[in-house]
């Protein structure tokens, strides 16, 4: 059984200690303590079941490689799932529970599955759920989803807080252990801002564990002084718990902080996300120690060698009394050694090579009385639930057994692995390392810059460094490269000198024993968290998976959410064998950010709720608030659709807003219409080629419909243009199209007719803009103002400044209703003011404020059309019969040359028209009017569309349009127009103004 | 004048640095021929501050000029003295090819103060701009964007950072800036 | 994410401030063009592999377009010049030429 140890646990407080609870079960930890030491101190070995065959599984590393130990953490708003205990620090009033089991962790009906691995290999889903093709949307699909998964999704709000953070330094060293400690100095001493982040709260990474003297001193203490000098130095800030989440274009770096996972009762964000600009980027990422793969590797007790020692020396947690070692290299007789000095059994160090010599690991072992077997390996693991012993064999053989050993613990080393991730998330290079049997960076093939210039160095292990003085020595040149990189050269002290203990030699082991037959192969996993086995890789292999990227997704090797740190270099050399082909020629899959899972609202920051998204207010916002506005999005602004009054539907409020407004008086806050001040003496000249029709004979004092379209011909935005000056206009654009059409202007200014002289100012939001509308505007008005605002004086389509209530208005005379109609303009910090003073004297007139809605139907009903309605990207004036705003003299303007294109001038176009319909009802919106026949597709041929469909309140009944084939000449024709359920509606093709048609009303 | 109000009417919100609506502030975009000299002298004449060179803000005693863009200024000038201004610019600047209008209205203005490395670093948190001391002194302008929305930015002394946004989203930017400075969230990168 | 430095406010900044707006140097074709050429004007763009001269404008900032020589590949940026021009200033075209002799993009070189 796993336990805490009397002594040890460097990274301990023992005297804080902290309750903690799994699956329901209270526990107790101590305060430095990981949520994976913790449960194993309280013999908590069996963690979780894997994904596909259920079977038992307990932690197998001791950091962010871990691809086993997955718990759900916390309760409620704070609960997340596929939390990795490894990285966990465990605090006070912790709740975790297992995952991927039902009924319970410890019995698992899943785990029938793996009774019948043998009849789900690689691609077994693909294979066996093809047929017959029904079943598998109401079959198969909802059974695998079922089953499918790791962690639960959270089911409440998320109560927490995030946010980003800009950061830019000169040297970006991604990694705390002794490398990037060391980096991080040169690059200070160089003269270089610099920032350092560490994923754990720890500093020094694993040279601690692992141990080794520099500069005379033990290497702990080292590191303790060499962190509280980097924190004195100005230059260089330290931060722990941040991972380098990614690496991209020019020095572009992702930090992912975790501020307060270890203290969820403490102030601040949860997490923060760096957004780091730097000048140069330093890997120090470390390595991973690779499993060895064997049969049985997988069952709980099997583990990493230096997670196992890391437990023992950092967290004061024995795995087990008896373990075995089972290794191709040095590195993990420092485990035996470790295990042996703390007072725990190693009955047996298996090491698949055969040296000539012991090295000093091997002696040192031998010397505490430790069994060495040399060219041994494991035949397979026994156990279930927890080892409990393992049969011995020789490597060069097929896995005949030699004896059996009983241990309740088998720590493995298959080599390490550099973490080059970072390195290679921008392009870096690898290149295969004989002798360490890894990739590492290609040092001459970096990432490159803004410059063209390499900008990521990597240092110390993240390099294939792994001796104790290479690291130091690398991670100096490292840091003082980068410094240099940034422009600071600095003097830089020389690295200190280590002492070093030479190894042998590793060998590469890719199966163990090497000729494993194919049960032995059947338990040997690659993959744990995927169930992938070394059988899988090379049953791709066998189906003609070649490349490995396509080997990846078939068998799902490296898919999990550990992304293959563990499994990817023990894949691909199977993979490579089954090939018959030197590895680096099967070469990596992509190595892609993040590192390691970084949460969804980290990367949101503080872009919810509130701050999800800008919301455009008008300054009478407060006003529609308390006034019972039903909103709608309009762009970004929040426009009220309608007001509703109590008791009224949304309908009812909509209708009496238009019949308020036709027979009376209605008022709207129009101030998110676009307005564009254009001025200069080549102001006439620039319009003339941006509107269809001409605005240079626009008289002073007056306004126009003008029509815009892009170069394509096709109609973007419309409006109203004001001559507020000899050579100034003002260019009323659609709400959505203030910025894009104000873009559109200084585009064509800035990009083609440079030498004209205009200039362009956006004063869409320095006005509220009011429009006062129906019969009784002009008495309105006129009780507010002494200024003559007589339909002689200001008559339809002209403009005034005028003294309103008191304020300087700007009136013009325009009206989208067919009404008497009057929009007026007020500084926006007087907009309020202005729409209170007219609330007030309109009282007598019944003044009814209207929304959207009821100011679309009344465009409607007149037949004005209105953009991203009748046009959607693809129409043209023409096509909405509105040549008439197209002008013939001109010789050229935006879109003019694209209307002359076949296409665009085929008689054949859907044009405008209105429809009424048969029975008085209303069309669905965006409706298909049928024809005969169908088409290529077997699709019912189409003759029109509905753009824009309403009730009427006007004229009690359904009106629309919509672009109809040779729609104006067939006016009295029916369309049959099918609705969703089946139905047909029908509708008569007429004129599209239905009142008014004269224009009476707005010419009073 | 009781009738004018700035878009959030002078709300504050105080976290680790201060942050607060600055109220109406007089605002005038000049574009023109920054180069040319009747310009510059109507500039000059009108923020009552010198001529800011590119990427900077020259602030007077009532007012102040920052670049915009190269045929750019926004002059600053006390709320009630733009049409004033206006007049003046218009008659100094004669036929002279330029565009100047009030845009006060338009926008809404800032102010974040306290521990001038706290300013910095709240800011930080929603513009993509090294505001580091070094890097961002006062006299220097610049127009980025604040989360989702355009701002200006410059800092009118040590610890008293001036934001410019459009008046629409100020509830917004407010949103954003109360929730960049509450207490708890210091950064200290750039604070220590 | 590019940094990109704008030639008319001398910012450096992040992409997030710059908005891409395509080809650049495309000569506008109008009434009386024939239509191939305004075909070609409209939809026939380059899309090389290497050296690209494109639009970018700095739309969180001064508000202006300029153009900027790109590596599609790389993403090393040779250089960004001001918009009003018809083709790259000779500067660029060194800048380009010392890193990547022998270039070319469409009629330039």
């Amino acid at each position: 059984m796993s336990t805490r140890l009397a002594n040890g646990g460097r990274l301990l407080d023992k005297g804080r200690k902290l309750d903690f609870t799994f699956n329901g079960t209270r526990l107790r930890g101590y305060e430095g303590d990981t949520l994976a030491s913790a449960l194993l101190a309280n013999d908590q070995m069996l963690m979780g079941r894997s994904f596909k065959y259920h079977r038992p599984r307990g932690v197998v590393a001791s950091g962010a490689e871990e691809p086993n130990a997955l718990v759900g953490l916390g309760e409620g708003a704070a609960f997340e799932p596929n939390q990795r205990v490894t990285t966990t620090e465990l605090f006070d009033g912790l709740t975790c529970t297992s995952q991927n089991h039902w009924p319970s962790l410890n019995f698992d009906i899943g785990a029938i599955n793996t009774k019948l691995s043998r009849f789900l290999p690689a691609g077994f889903y693909y294979k066996m759920f093809i047929h017959p093709r029904p079943f598998w949307k109401h079959v198969y699909e909802p059974i695998i989803r079922k089953s499918a998964g790791l962690g639960r999704a959270p089911d409440q709000r998320d109560t927490d807080t995030y946010e980003h953070f800009y950061a830019f330094c000169d040297v970006l060293v991604i990694g705390g252990g002794i490398a990037g400690l060391q980096a991080a100095r040169a690059a200070g001493a160089a003269g270089a801002k610099v920032l350092l982040i560490e994923q754990t709260a720890h500093w020094g990474g694993r040279a601690p564990v692992d141990g080794g003297t520099v500069d005379g001193q033990p290497v702990d203490k080292f590191v303790d002084e060499l962190v509280s000098e980097l924190q004195g130095m100005d230059n260089v800030t330290l931060r722990n718990r941040t991972m380098g989440a990614g690496v991209y274009d020019h020095g572009y770096a992702l930090g992912y902080e975790r501020v307060t996972d270890h203290q969820p009762k403490a102030k601040g964000p949860r997490h923060r996300l760096w957004r780091i600009r730097a000048a140069q980027i330093v890997t120090a990422t470390g390595a991973i120690e690779r499993p060895l793969s064997f049969a049985g590797n997988d069952i709980p007790g099997v583990m990493l060698a230096s997670a196992v020692r890391d437990y023992v020396v950092d967290y004061g947690v024995s795995i087990g009394d008896r373990t075995v070692v089972v290794t191709n290299n040095d590195d993990a007789y420092r485990t035996a050694i470790i295990l042996k000095k703390n007072g725990l059994d190693v009955p047996v160090i298996l090491d698949a090579r055969v040296p000539t010599q012991d090295s000093a690991l091997m002696a040192e072992a031998k010397s505490l009385g430790i069994r060495v077997l040399m060219g041994h390996a494991i035949s397979s693991v026994q156990g279930g639930k927890r080892v409990t012993g393992v049969e011995i064999c020789s490597q060069a053989g097929e896995g005949a057994v030699l004896e059996e050993i009983a241990c309740d613990v088998v720590a493995m080393s298959g080599g390490w692995s550099p973490v080059v991730h970072l390195w290679s998330h921008c392009g870096g290079k690898l290149i295969w390392d004989e002798a360490t049997a890894a990739f590492r960076p290609d040092v001459d093939k970096a990432p490159t810059g803004a410059t063209g210039a390499p900008f990521v160095t990597p240092a110390g292990a993240a390099n294939g460094d792994f001796l104790l003085g290479d690291v130091l020595r690398d991670g100096n040149s490292a840091g003082k490269a980068a410094a240099k990189a940034a422009g600071h050269s600095g003097a830089v002290p020389a690295a200190p000198s280590a002492e070093e203990i030479a190894e042998a030699p590793m060998a590469p082991v890719w199966m163990m024993p090497q000729g494993a037959g194919i049960k032995k192969r059947q338990k040997a996993w690659l993959d744990y968290q995927n169930d992938v086995k070394v059988s899988d890789i090379q049953l791709a292999a066998q189906e003609g998976f070649e490349s490995v990227e396509h080997a990846k997704r078939y068998t799902t090797l490296g898919m999990a959410t550990d992304q293959g740190k563990l499994s990817n270099i023990n894949g691909l050399a199977i993979l490579s064998d089954a090939l018959g082909q030197p590895i680096p020629q099967t070469g990596t899959t992509t190595f892609r950010p993040p590192y390691t899972p970084i949460s969804f609202a980290s990367i949101t920051g503080e872009a919810r709720d509130a701050r999800f998204m800008p919301v455009r207010q008008t300054p009478m916002y407060q006003w529609h608030v308390e006034n019972g506005a039903f909103f709608e999005p309009v762009g970004q602004w929040r426009r009220p659709y309608t007001y509703q009054k109590p008791g009224e539907s949304v309908e009812d409020a909509v209708a009496r807003e238009v019949k308020a407004t036709r027979s009376s008086l209605g008022m709207l806050d129009a101030s998110t219409l676009g307005k564009l001040l254009v001025k200069g003496p080549d102001a006439g000249k620039f319009l003339d080629m941006l509107y269809t029709n001409m605005m240079s004979t626009l008289k002073p004092g007056r306004c126009r419909y003008g029509l815009m379209c892009s170069e394509n011909g096709f109609l973007i935005d419309d409006g109203v243009v004001a001559r507020v000056g000899e050579d100034a206009f003002l260019c009323h654009t659609t709400t959505g199209g203030a910025e894009s059409i104000h873009g559109h202007m200084e585009e064509w200014l800035q990009t083609e007719w440079w030498d004209w002289d205009v200039y362009v100012a956006n004063l869409t939001e320095q006005y509220a803009q009011i429009a006062v509308v129906g019969p009784r505007a002009r008495e309105t008005l006129e009780k507010l103002t002494g200024d003559d605002i007589s339909a002689e004086a200001l008559p339809f389509m002209a403009w005034a400044d005028i003294t309103l209530a008191g304020l300087q208005a700007r009136v013009y005379r325009i009206s989208f209703s067919g009404e008497l109609s009057y929009e007026i303009a007020v500084k926006a910090s007087e907009g309020r003011a202005l729409w209170d003073a007219l609330l007030a004297a309109g009282a007598s007139a019944n003044i009814t404020v209207y929304g959207t809605e009821a100011l679309h139907i009344m465009r409607a009903e007149k037949g004005f059309i209105m953009i991203g309605d009748e046009t959607d990207g693809t129409v043209i004036p023409q096509d909405l019969g509105l040549n008439w705003a197209i002008s013939k003299k001109k010789e050229d303007y935006l879109g003019k040359r694209a209307q002359e294109r076949s296409h665009m001038s085929d008689p054949a176009r859907w044009k405008l028209v209105g429809l009424e319909t048969v029975d008085g009802g209303v069309l669905p919106d965006g409706a298909y009017a049928t024809a005969e026949g169908e088409n290529a597709n077997g699709q019912r041929e189409t003759q029109g569309r509905v753009t824009s469909t309403y009730h009427s309140p006007t004229l009690e009944r359904g009106i629309a349009m919509g672009l109809v084939l040779n729609g104006p000449d067939r006016m009295g024709e029916v369309l049959e127009f099918p609705r969703l359920d089946g139905t047909i509606m029908r509708a008569k093709i007429v004129d599209p103004v239905f009142f008014d048609k004269d224009g009476e009303k707005q010419n009073v | 004048m009781s009738n004018m109000v700035s878009a959030l009417n002078g709300a504050s919100a105080k976290g680790f640095v201060e942050v607060r609506d600055m109220g109406l502030q007089g605002m005038i975009t000049l574009r023109g021929d920054l180069n040319a000299a009747k310009l510059k002298k109507a500039a000059r004449a009108v923020g009552g501050a010198d001529m800011p060179e590119q990427g900077h803000i020259s602030l007077g005693d009532t007012g102040g000029a920052a670049w915009m863009s190269p045929d750019e200024l926004l002059v600053l000038v006390p709320y009630t003295e733009v049409d004033a201004r206006l007049s003046e610019i218009a008659k100094a600047m004669g036929d002279d090819h330029h565009l100047a209008v009030n845009v006060s209205d338009a926008r809404c203005m800032f102010g974040v103060s306290g521990d001038d490395a706290l300013v910095r670093e709240a800011l930080a948190k929603l513009m993509p701009v090294d505001l580091s001391a070094r890097a961002f002194q006062p006299g220097q302008f610049r127009r980025s964007r604040m989360a989702q929305v355009p701002a200006a930015l410059w800092m009118q002394a040590e610890g008293e950072a001036r934001i410019v946004c459009f008046r629409s989203v100020a509830q917004y930017v407010f949103d954003l800036l109360k929730g960049a400075t509450s207490p708890g969230s210091e950064v200290r990168y750039l604070a220590r | 994410m590019l940094i990109l430095t704008c030639p008319c406010c001398g910012v450096t900044g992040e992409e997030t401030e710059f908005h891409g707006g395509g080809e650049a140097h495309l000569k506008r074709f109008g009434p009386g063009s024939s239509e191939g050429e305004f075909h070609d004007y409209l939809f026939s763009k380059v899309n090389p592999k290497g050296v690209h001269l494109e639009r970018w404008r700095h739309n969180n900032g001064c508000g202006k377009w300029f153009h900027a020589a790109r590596d599609t590949v790389t993403m090393e940026i040779y250089g960004t010049y001001p918009a009003q021009t018809t083709e790259p200033p000779q500067d660029i075209r060194d800048a380009i030429t010392a890193k990547r002799p022998g270039w070319s993009w469409r009629e330039f070189a």
